[in-house]
Parts: C-alpha cells; sequence; structure tokens
C-alpha cells in the first residue's frame, strides 16, 4: 500500500505546473520511493551513528581571502532580461 | 483583562568578513551591483561552497559572548523556498544541530534586570537584495523587480532567544545590549539603518496568570531600535483589541510602517516542514573541538556589562558607564584621560554629554574628532584650578573637538580664561571696594544684598573672567 502524498502541496512547494494525469503518476512513482524509505527507516539503527556525508571527515575550510568575481557583463548576458547592472525579474511579492 | 506580553527576539548579524560564507567574492556594500558574484553565491549548477573558516571562528565567538554551549559538531541543512532574491532557491542554513545554542543576556530595563535565554545561534548566508520597481514605490504595486546579488552569500549569524521578554521596553534593550556585545566583538559593523544587523520580533499575549502562549507573529522591517520597541507595543494593543473583541489572532509575519505607525498583515507564515530542510550534501560537518573552542574563547575582548561595572570603580555613575562601554570611542577617550590622571566622573559627564551631542549634531564619530584623553585631562585641571568655568569649559570642549587646538591654547584664543591668580582678583576687589565706599559701607553694615552688586562690578572691571565664588569669598573676607 503507497503511502499517501499530498501531490498538489508538494507541486506547489516545487513551483511546477502538474494535469491531472500528471498528479497520478508522479502521486504513484513518489509513493513507490516514500515506501522504499520506510523500509529504510524501519532498519534497527540502534547505536548506529547518524551521518549525512559519506566521508568520514570534518572541518573543509577555506581561509577568508577574496578571490576574483566575475565579469559582470558576462554573467548578465546569461540572464533572461538585465539592466543598469541588475538582474531584472518579474515583481516578486511573496511565496504565493 | 489584563494581558502578558510574550516576546522573542530573532537578530540577524551580517558578519564583516573579507569574503563571503561558502565563496572567495568580497563582502562589500559599496561595490556596484552584481560585480562581487561567482558560480557558487550565483548558485550555478555544478558550483561546490566551501565555509569560511573564521566566520565558522566568529560565530563561536558571538556564541561564547553570549554564554552559549558550542556544538561539539554542528552540520548545514538546506531550507528550501522560492524567492528572487534567493539564487539557489535553498538557503544554506543550520537545522537541528546549530554551532552555538543554549546562551543567555542580561537585560536591565528601569533597574530591574531579567535573564533573557538564547535557544541557538546558528550560521547561514544572507540573501540578494531586491529593489521593488513601481509607481508608488510600495511592494504591492511593483512592476518589476530589480537584483543585486553582491550580498548574497555574506555570512550570517541568527540569534534566536526564547520567548522571555515581557514588555517593548525589554525587547529594545535585548536588542540593544545585544548590539552593543556584537560591536564590541568586532565581527561586523552592525549598522541597523544599513541593514548589517536586523531585529524580527515574535509578539504573543496571554492573560497574567496563564500559561500556554498565545497565537504568535512575527513582526518586521524595524530599522532602528525605537522603531523595534514602537512596532512591539503596537502589535501588544492591536491583539489586546483582537481579543477583547472577540476575534482570532492569526498567525502571520506582519510588517511595521513606520511612517503610519502600524503593523501590516504580509502573508501567512509557511509552516517549518514546508522549508523541507535536510542535510546539505556539499558539506561536511564542523566540529569545533573544546582546544579550538578555548583558542577562540582567548581572543574574546573585555564584555561591556563588565566594563560598564569597571567604569563606576573610576567614578562614572551608572547609566554614564553603560554608555561608554557600548561605543569603543567614548571608552577610549574615557580610559586614555582617567589613565593620564583625569577625574573619571567629570570626563564620563563630559563624553556622554557635550561630545555625544556634538557627534550626533556633526554626524561624525567621535573617534574622528580630533579630542584625546590628554585633552580631557588637561580641561579638567583647568576647571579644578578655577582657571576655567564649568560653563567655559563646555564651550572650550566644543572648539577642542572642532580641531581648534588643545584645552589652554583654545581657552586662550576664545578669551574664555578665568582669573585664578588670587593677588590679582584681590587686587580687582580692593579697586571696586575703594571706589565705592559707601555701598561698601552699607554692605559692611548688614545690607546684604548689595553682594551682588559688587560681583557685577568685579565682573565688569575683569571682563568677566573673575570666577563669582571667588569674588564672593574675598569681599566676605573684607567685610569681617
Ligand atoms: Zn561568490
Amino acid at each position: 500500500m503507497p503511502i499517501d502524498i499530498d501531490i498538489a502541496h508538494v507541486a506547489k512547494l516545487a513551483r511546477i505546473e502538474l494535469s491531472e494525469q500528471d498528479m497520478a503518476s508522479y502521486r504513484a512513482q513518489l509513493g513507490v520511493i516514500l515506501d522504499h524509505a520506510a523500509k529504510v527507516q524501519a532498519l534497527p539503527t540502534e547505536g548506529v551513528q547518524p551521518t549525512s556525508h559519506p566521508l568520514d571527515m570534518v572541518n573543509a575550510f577555506r581561509d577568508d581571502v577574496v578571490t576574483p568575481s566575475l565579469d559582470r557583463d558576462e554573467v548578465l548576458s546569461q540572464a533572461p532580461d538585465a539592466t543598469d547592472g541588475f538582474f531584472r525579474v518579474p515583481p516578486s511579492l511573496d511565496n504565493e | 483583562m489584563n494581558w502578558e506580553p510574550v516576546i522573542g527576539i530573532e537578530v540577524h548579524v551580517e558578519l564583516e568578513t573579507a569574503s563571503k560564507m561558502f565563496c572567495g567574492c568580497a563582502v562589500d556594500f559599496e561595490a556596484e551591483p552584481n560585480t562581487n558574484v561567482c558560480p557558487v553565491c550565483l548558485g550555478l549548477p555544478g558550483a561546490l561552497p566551501v565555509p569560511n573558516r573564521k566566520a565558522i571562528e566568529w560565530i563561536t565567538k558571538i556564541g561564547l559572548a553570549f554564554n552559549c554551549s558550542i556544538s561539539e559538531r554542528s552540520q548545514f541543512h538546506r531550507k528550501n523556498y522560492f524567492y528572487s532574491d534567493q539564487p539557489k532557491n535553498y538557503q544554506i542554513s543550520q537545522f537541528d544541530v546549530p554551532v552555538c545554542h543554549d546562551g543567555w543576556l542580561d537585560v536591565t530595563v528601569a533597574g530591574a534586570t531579567s535573564r533573557i535565554r538564547i535557544n541557538r545561534a546558528h550560521m547561514e548566508e544572507d540573501t540578494g537584495k531586491s529593489i521593488h520597481v513601481g509607481d508608488s514605490g510600495r511592494i504591492h504595486s511593483a512592476t518589476e523587480t530589480l537584483l543585486n546579488f553582491n550580498r548574497a552569500g555574506v555570512p550570517l549569524v541568527e540569534i534566536v532567544s526564547e520567548a522571555d521578554i515581557r514588555s517593548a521596553a525589554q525587547a529594545r534593550a535585548y536588542a540593544q545590549d545585544l548590539r552593543t556585545v556584537v560591536t564590541a566583538l568586532g565581527v561586523s559593523d552592525a549598522k541597523l539603518e544599513e541593514g548589517s544587523i536586523r531585529f524580527d520580533a515574535n509578539v504573543s499575549i496571554r492573560p497574567v496568570g496563564t500559561e500556554p502562549f498565545g497565537t504568535k507573529v512575527e513582526v518586521k522591517n524595524m530599522n532602528s531600535f525605537r522603531s523595534l520597541e514602537r512596532a512591539v507595543d503596537y502589535e501588544i494593543r492591536r491583539q489586546e483589541g483582537v481579543l477583547e473583541s472577540g476575534g482570532i489572532v492569526h498567525q502571520e509575519t506582519r510588517h511595521w510602517d513606520e511612517g503610519e505607525g502600524v503593523t501590516h498583515s504580509m502573508r501567512s507564515k509557511e509552516g517549518s516542514s514546508d522549508y523541507r530542510y535536510f542535510p546539505e550534501p556539499d558539506l561536511l560537518p564542523i566540529e569545533v573541538t573544546d582546544e579550538w573552542r578555548d583558542e577562540i574563547a582567548a581572543t574574546l575582548p573585555e564584555m561591556p556589562a563588565a566594563r560598564a561595572l569597571r567604569y563606576v570603580a573610576l567614578g562614572a555613575d551608572g547609566d554614564s558607564a553603560s554608555s561608554l562601554a557600548g561605543s569603543e570611542a567614548l571608552a577610549t577617550l574615557f580610559e586614555s584621560a582617567v589613565e593620564a590622571g583625569a577625574p573619571g566622573n567629570v570626563v564620563a559627564n563630559w563624553l556622554t554629554g557635550e561630545v555625544t551631542a556634538w557627534s550626533r549634531r556633526e554626524s561624525l564619530d567621535v573617534a574622528e574628532s580630533a579630542l584625546t584623553g590628554k585633552h580631557l585631562r588637561d580641561l579638567a585641571a583647568m576647571v579644578a584650578a578655577n582657571s576655567l568655568s564649568s560653563t567655559a569649559a563646555k564651550e572650550v570642549l566644543g572648539y577642542v573637538l572642532a580641531g581648534e587646538g588643545g584645552p589652554a591654547e583654545v581657552a586662550t584664543a576664545h578669551d574664555l580664561v578665568q582669573i585664578s591668580d588670587s593677588g590679582a582678583l584681590e587686587e580687582a576687589v580692593d579697586e571696586v571696594i575703594a571706589d565705592n565706599a559707601e555701598q561698601f559701607a552699607r554692605l559692611a553694615g548688614g545690607e546684604d544684598k548689595l553682594i551682588g552688586f559688587f560681583v557685577g562690578l568685579v565682573m565688569r572691571v575683569t571682563g568677566g573672567k573673575a570666577d563669582p565664588r571667588a569674588v564672593t569669598e574675598i569681599l566676605r573676607s573684607r567685610i569681617s
């Protein structure tokens, strides 16, 4: 039995528009992934260190030294729209 | 019903490192837009972040200054949300294991000290800056948004208090004291008006004597301590009004409008789970060993509260001591003046009075003035020797601040030196007595109000440079 997902909410958070048909198929596909995660979650992990990284390393830092940035014209030339050294985008109000 | 406000404060502090948090782009807010950007801070595909060691040292320093425990191991998370000033569509932040946790800051309002617990201080990165362009200049009616990513990726420390604050005045005091500490640490210029330190308040109210928290509202957009206090005060009264009239306080974010003096609703707050935090796979855990932590602790400067106590012992009154301890420039002058032998109380009054007023009036930092500790010592010595009246001393201070020269030089140039040579003064008094023998006989006969007449004459004869108290004394000695 696949885990139930509020696929419309997930789509909204990801800012993608889905048809009814897409929703049904993604719901099923994501359900399989969640099923798998549930299986992993059920494993006995008593005494196992939580890990978020495959490497057993810590503290890969850099010194606080300034390195050259990119050329602005080159940067802005990659954007759909720019003006006066700024990126120009549609009015952004909120997360709605 | 009587309501009790319950307030927590979130503070964002931009660190003044040379380079950004995860890339080598310069931290420079004066720069032309989008000139300090690279694949990492623009969130281009394949770019890999590498944390700035100094930022980790500095957040540890901040944590230690606020009495926090330092996590031996902490980790970065991705906080996912869409907003155009956030190039990666996620912010690298920290979630369940921040670098610093469980600290406190003692705050005093009207003589009452309260301990405000600090839940955590975590490391994250700042966003870019948006300029909303439109007819009215208001965000709601903007027609387009311009983006500058120079600020994107600047190291940002978020300091989150517990909901231990109980009044708008206390909220302000907490914010001010916190800023003073951060400034003393030298990790941020912490300027409210420029946004390098930002305060948000979580405000709710509950009936006095009850435990459960009410629904909290997040208030943003306060760019001075005064507006923070006003905004919190307004929000408390607004919620009281809503609840008293049988309404419901909604969990939301509200923006403070300084001009109108009200808060406006912005949007429903997304639930924490909507940010879909997950461990940042591109970054390794951070380990602050006891050894590293102790090394950082050894670099902590004297904290403002401790410094203020020391200044009280040097003669400053409590309020002046706090003001002096909160300003590097004033503190430096106070210490060098006292070290040079000036009385602490006199110097503290000048520094928190005339000198601070001068700095405001001229919009200049005191450190940019010509004033030195030795000047203050010399000025105090002139007052003590009666060669300057205390009023004239303030005037002299103004000229010294303006760079006209040392106190003695300036006082002479502006003809402010009092006759302190008692011989010269006695001569002047005797001359006036001789010229007004009849009036003096009446004074000697008990007509005491004539003393003012004589003092006035001596002042006139000396061109206003006599010390009236000294003149009075001499007159009295001539009567008896
Ligand atoms: Zn960069």
